[in-house]
């Protein structure tokens, strides 16, 4: 209470220590959207045209950059700006797509596990403990395993591995929300369960889980790459940042450009998804939202 | 029939400790009835078991009726979840200690005082933000609106706390329970918050039961009082009766260092004179 009082009743020091933070915050937020709003661009674009067709396979093989073929073509002779652009598009959806399974079975999940008490609580816990220890990649190649290879079954496996993580942390986060007074307050004033998860568990939790979920997308669009270069994401002629990866290595003092282009896009997509979770967080939260 | 009766009510953790034992003390309609004892007696845990709310694992035994007129007797140990809801709010409400906590930290303050007013009046719109507004200058909170567009860490702990208190009145509860709600402020603001309840109470010929470990704070706004041991009364009968004639070896020592503080006072107040 003191310290409160102390804070708002300097305005000036307070602005004076919080000016810079928010500068920097906003920096990293504008950043963040201009990366992911370049992938996203070039994904939306491609949806409507792209320079060559993804199959077309006319063009002389690992041609360097120049015309016709801009960046240059791979080694079945694949324009190598078309597979790019139809990569923005997978990349982004394997991150949206195992973003929205996992986070909706993990809080979900996590939101009953809170819920829990004694050993069922128990139980959950020890069950998630174990599903997270368990590593992402072997889960989806498990899941990519047991189904035919697309970009389905990545989503699936990523999404699955994911609301694990997801889970645990929302579990945690509901115990501590609802331990607090103002549930006690509203269940003392006759508001039901349902509405109380509605109107305080999942606002209080929200700014938490929303900015862990940011964060999960850039690994989401990491394992996705990885499956692939492993052959176990969306098959051809879908093309994938991680495929090209692989399918370039092998000629990469011929034609860097295969290598070096898929391996740009995803480094620039994931700091561009970082940077905008980190800078979201202060947006999501009120009570960091400090008078300016 | 009184508005509240506690009958034997015990209170048992769930590693089978008692934490309140034979309970028993009636609060009438209208009346002010105080809750005396100090941290760990168990004020807080018989304020949450009248609103069937104790926390997971523990269990209530006895009885708690609350017989609010229009909506009939009750028995709360027991009763079921959607019985208890239709209950709470309406038949009694409380005001927390902490207002800090009390309040949703990500929710504005209008939207929280909005919520009980909208389910227990079903009011909507233009309805809903006038009786809001209301709701807010009946505790006495100056620039209504402003509070009302303001999160809780915006204002004071005297505001927050008229704020709960605005919150916890909104259903229009026969009985208000205020479990220490001045501890958590200053002095000077807890007297402000005093003498609002005692108004607002008086006002809507609510009952009140006030918890708190101050005789003279309680003894301030109450007429009979219980004062609670390690779980058990140990005293308990109309206000001037224990203050002048405690029985309990605890009745007794609460009595007699209030006594001191104020002749302590008293002194001082002398002493500045002369």
């Amino acid at each position: 209470m003191s310290a409160e009082q102390a804070l708002i009743g300097a305005p000036d020091e307070q602005e004076a220590q919080a000016a810079p933070r928010h500068v920097s915050r906003s920096v990293t937020l504008t950043i963040g959207c201009v990366l992911v709003g370049v992938i996203v661009l070039v994904a939306v674009v491609s949806l409507f045209w792209v320079p060559f067709a993804p199959e077309d396979t006319s063009g002389r093989r690992l041609m360097p950059p120049g015309l016709p073929h801009l960046l240059g073509t791979d080694k079945l002779g694949r324009d190598l700006l078309t597979q790019l652009m139809i990569g923005a598009r997978i990349a982004l959806a394997a991150g949206a797509g195992s973003v929205v399974l996992g986070g909706v079975i993990g809080v979900a999940a996590g939101l009953a596990a809170g819920f829990a008490t004694r050993w069922l609580d128990d139980v959950v816990s020890a069950l998630l403990d174990i599903l997270i220890a368990f590593p992402t990649l072997l889960l989806a190649m498990l899941v990519a395993a047991t189904r035919a290879a697309s970009l389905t079954s990545a989503i699936v496996a990523i999404g699955l591995a994911m609301s694990a993580i997801v889970a645990r942390l929302t579990r945690v986060l509901v115990k501590r929300v609802l331990a607090h007074d103002f549930i006690t307050a509203a269940r003392t004033s006759g508001t039901s369960w349902p509405r109380v998860v509605l109107e305080h568990v999942l606002p209080n939790i929200w700014p938490t889980v929303s900015v862990n979920l940011a964060l999960q997308f850039g690994l989401a669009v990491l394992a996705e790459a990885s499956l692939s270069y492993l052959g176990l994401g969306a098959p051809p002629p879908n093309a994938s940042w991680g495929r090209m990866l692989q399918e370039a290595q092998a000629s990469v003092f011929i034609a860097p450009v295969g290598v070096i282009a898929p391996g740009v896009l995803i480094v620039v997509l994931v700091i561009g998804v970082n940077l905008v979770a980190d800078g979201f967080r202060d947006v999501a939260d009120p009570t960091r939202r400090r008078r300016r | 029939m009184s508005l509240l009766e506690v009958t034997g009510l015990g209170v048992r953790s769930a590693d089978g400790r008692d934490l309140i034992s034979d309970l028993s003390f009636t609060v009438d309609a209208g009346s002010r009835f105080g809750l005396i004892g100090e941290s760990g007696s168990g004020k807080s845990l018989t304020a949450l078991a009248i609103m069937g709310l104790l926390p997971p694992g523990m269990t209530a035994s006895g009885s708690v009726a609350l017989d609010v007129p229009g909506m009939g007797r009750t028995e709360i140990v027991g009763a079921r979840e959607r019985l208890l809801n239709r209950l709470r709010g309406r038949a009694a409400s409380v005001v927390f200690q902490e207002p800090l906590t009390a309040l949703d930290p990500l929710m504005r303050i209008g939207h929280q005082v909005a919520e009980p007013l909208r389910r227990a009046q079903g009011l909507r719109g233009q309805a809903l933000r006038e009786a809001v507004t209301t709701a807010l200058e009946e505790v006495r909170l100056a620039e209504p609106d402003r509070i009302a567009r303001a999160y809780p860490h915006e204002i004071s702990g005297g505001q927050r706390q008229r704020v709960a208190i605005a919150m916890a009145l909104a259903c229009r509860p026969a009985l208000l329970i205020a479990d220490e709600p001045t501890t958590a402020l200053d002095v000077t603001v807890q007297a402000e918050v005093l003498a609002l309840l005692d108004g607002l109470v008086s006002a809507r010929s609510m009952a009140l039961l006030f918890i708190g470990h101050d005789l003279a704070v309680v003894s301030g706004i109450t007429d009979h009082v219980l004062i609670l041991k390690d779980g058990t009364a140990v005293e308990s009968g109309a206000l001037l009766d224990v203050v002048n004639a405690p029985r309990h070896p605890y009745a007794r020592e609460l009595v007699s260092s209030a006594r001191e503080l104020d002749a302590a006072l008293n002194g001082l107040d002398g002493g500045g004179r002369s």
